[in-house]
């Protein structure tokens, strides 16, 4: 159950791998559209937080063209509907997310993705 | 009765059969419930205002559940692969990652700073500690697995606190209740966490109960800016329990065992009752039980 809105926030934490450690880049994913309920004032609120370009990078990577590549400074219902709908309503169930930098995979099965590190690379 | 962390890593002990066992118990999840919502007040998050939370050891998702009712958005991680799975087949609605919490945390840092200004005080970000009956997340955390250094606790619970400190928001709080075997041991967590960079202290709810004593860990991330940051007033005064004294019913039924511990023969007590008696005897084949009628259980005239 990982959606765009916790991958968004999510950095590689191998040890030394502090710089160009985001976005984590999604491969072989299958994904699931579950609907949600729509919160316009969380997204509101939710939105200075968003990495906007790794987002709109990562839903591409998913098959979802509908976010404008700049941020809108007028927040219409039809930019937040998408919004809405890529940040909360798709689904990774498998696939892996890849470190740009470390190339360290974090594989994810059954909508859960395993963060787990082997011993050498804990910080 | 040993604790659970005393007894093996907590993504061993909480295998399939485990993890569904304590979902399934309904005082665990009455204990999950109360401690959501205390954990909750504890924050003292903005009313009507959207937050996103980060459960950490989710488990199977019985806070998360709460989470999800009182309109939360959340982030769940936990070590358990059973639990998840079972947090799973329930259908809870936040973003589960297995995860190590003594490995740190991967969440990008600054992400959650106090960046938004109209959420101007505290905090859309919950740590919620993880909790069975006597368990709690910092417990395993004070776990030594193998003699690797990344494996020592000061160094996962380190690890722990630098990362989570990074990956609130500021200002926001973070609650954690916990399950200290000594004083030493909130001691060593109060320490590192400050060395980490939080500020706030240890919360005890109901401190003279045996039953009902919580110790809260509330932590903050700055608290600067005019608001400063109070530690919440404990719960104290009288437990609420179910209005019964404790033992109430043993005694009761001690009461009807004469000095030998066997039951006392009860007297006879009405009608109805001796008509109930006749007709189990009756039913089992017992002879010779005299029939009904309209003497039957009639109290004597006090003619003598």
């Amino acid at each position: 159950m990982v959606r765009l809105i916790t991958h968004n926030l999510l950095a590689c934490h191998v040890k030394g791998c502090t710089s160009n450690n985001f976005p984590l880049q999604l491969q072989n994913v299958q994904i699931e559209l579950r609907d949600a309920d729509f919160n316009a004032d969380f997204l509101k609120t939710f939105l200075p937080k968003l990495e906007w370009k790794a987002l709109v990078e990562s839903a591409k990577e998913l098959g979802d063209t509908s976010l404008p590549i700049e941020q809108p400074e007028m927040l219409d219902d039809d930019f937040l509907k998408n919004l809405h709908h890529v940040l909360l309503e798709i689904h990774i169930e498998e696939g892996n997310m890849i470190c740009p930098n470390c190339k360290h995979s974090y594989p994810i099965s059954n909508g859960i993705p395993n963060m787990l590190l082997a011993e050498h690379e804990i910080g | 009765m040993s604790r659970p962390e005393l007894q093996a890593p907590p993504e061993i002990y909480y295998g399939d059969t485990e993890a569904k066992k304590y979902t399934k118990n309904t005082r665990n999840q009455q204990i999950q419930a109360d401690m959501t919502y205390r954990a909750l007040e504890l924050l003292n998050l903005t009313p009507d205002e959207p937050a996103f939370l980060l459960d950490i050891g989710c488990g199977s998702g019985l806070s998360g559940e709460i989470l999800d009712e009182e309109g939360y958005i959340w982030a769940g991680v936990d070590i358990a692969p059973s639990m998840l799975e079972v947090a799973l087949e329930r259908e809870v609605e936040g973003d589960l990652f297995l995860q190590d919490i003594g490995q740190g945390f991967g969440f990008r840092p600054g992400s959650f700073d106090g960046a938004i200004r109209y959420l101007s005080h505290q905090s859309p970000i919950l740590a919620l500690r993880y909790q069975s009956s006597s368990v709690s997340v910092l417990q395993w955390l004070l776990n030594a697995e193998t003699s690797h250094p990344t494996s020592s606790p000061p160094h996962r619970l380190n690890r722990f606190f630098t990362t989570l400190h990074s990956a609130l928001r500021n200002p926001s709080r973070a609650v954690f209740q916990f399950y200290p075997s000594s004083d030493d041991q909130i001691q060593l967590i109060t320490s590192i966490a400050q060395k980490a960079g939080f500020g706030g202290g240890v919360v005890i709810d109901y401190p003279n109960s045996n039953k009902a004593r919580k110790v809260f860990l509330c932590l903050y991330v700055g608290g600067g800016g005019g608001q400063q940051q109070q530690i919440p007033q404990a719960l104290d005064g009288d437990v609420k329990e179910d209005g019964k004294v404790r033992f109430e019913r043993r005694r009761a039924r001690d009461l009807r065992k004469d000095n030998n511990g066997k039951r006392k023969s009860q007297k006879v007590v009405d009608r109805d009752w001796i008509l109930r008696k006749k007709e189990l005897y009756r039913k089992r084949g017992k002879e010779s039980v005299p029939r009904d009628s309209k003497f039957t259980g009639r109290k004597r005239k006090p003619v003598f």
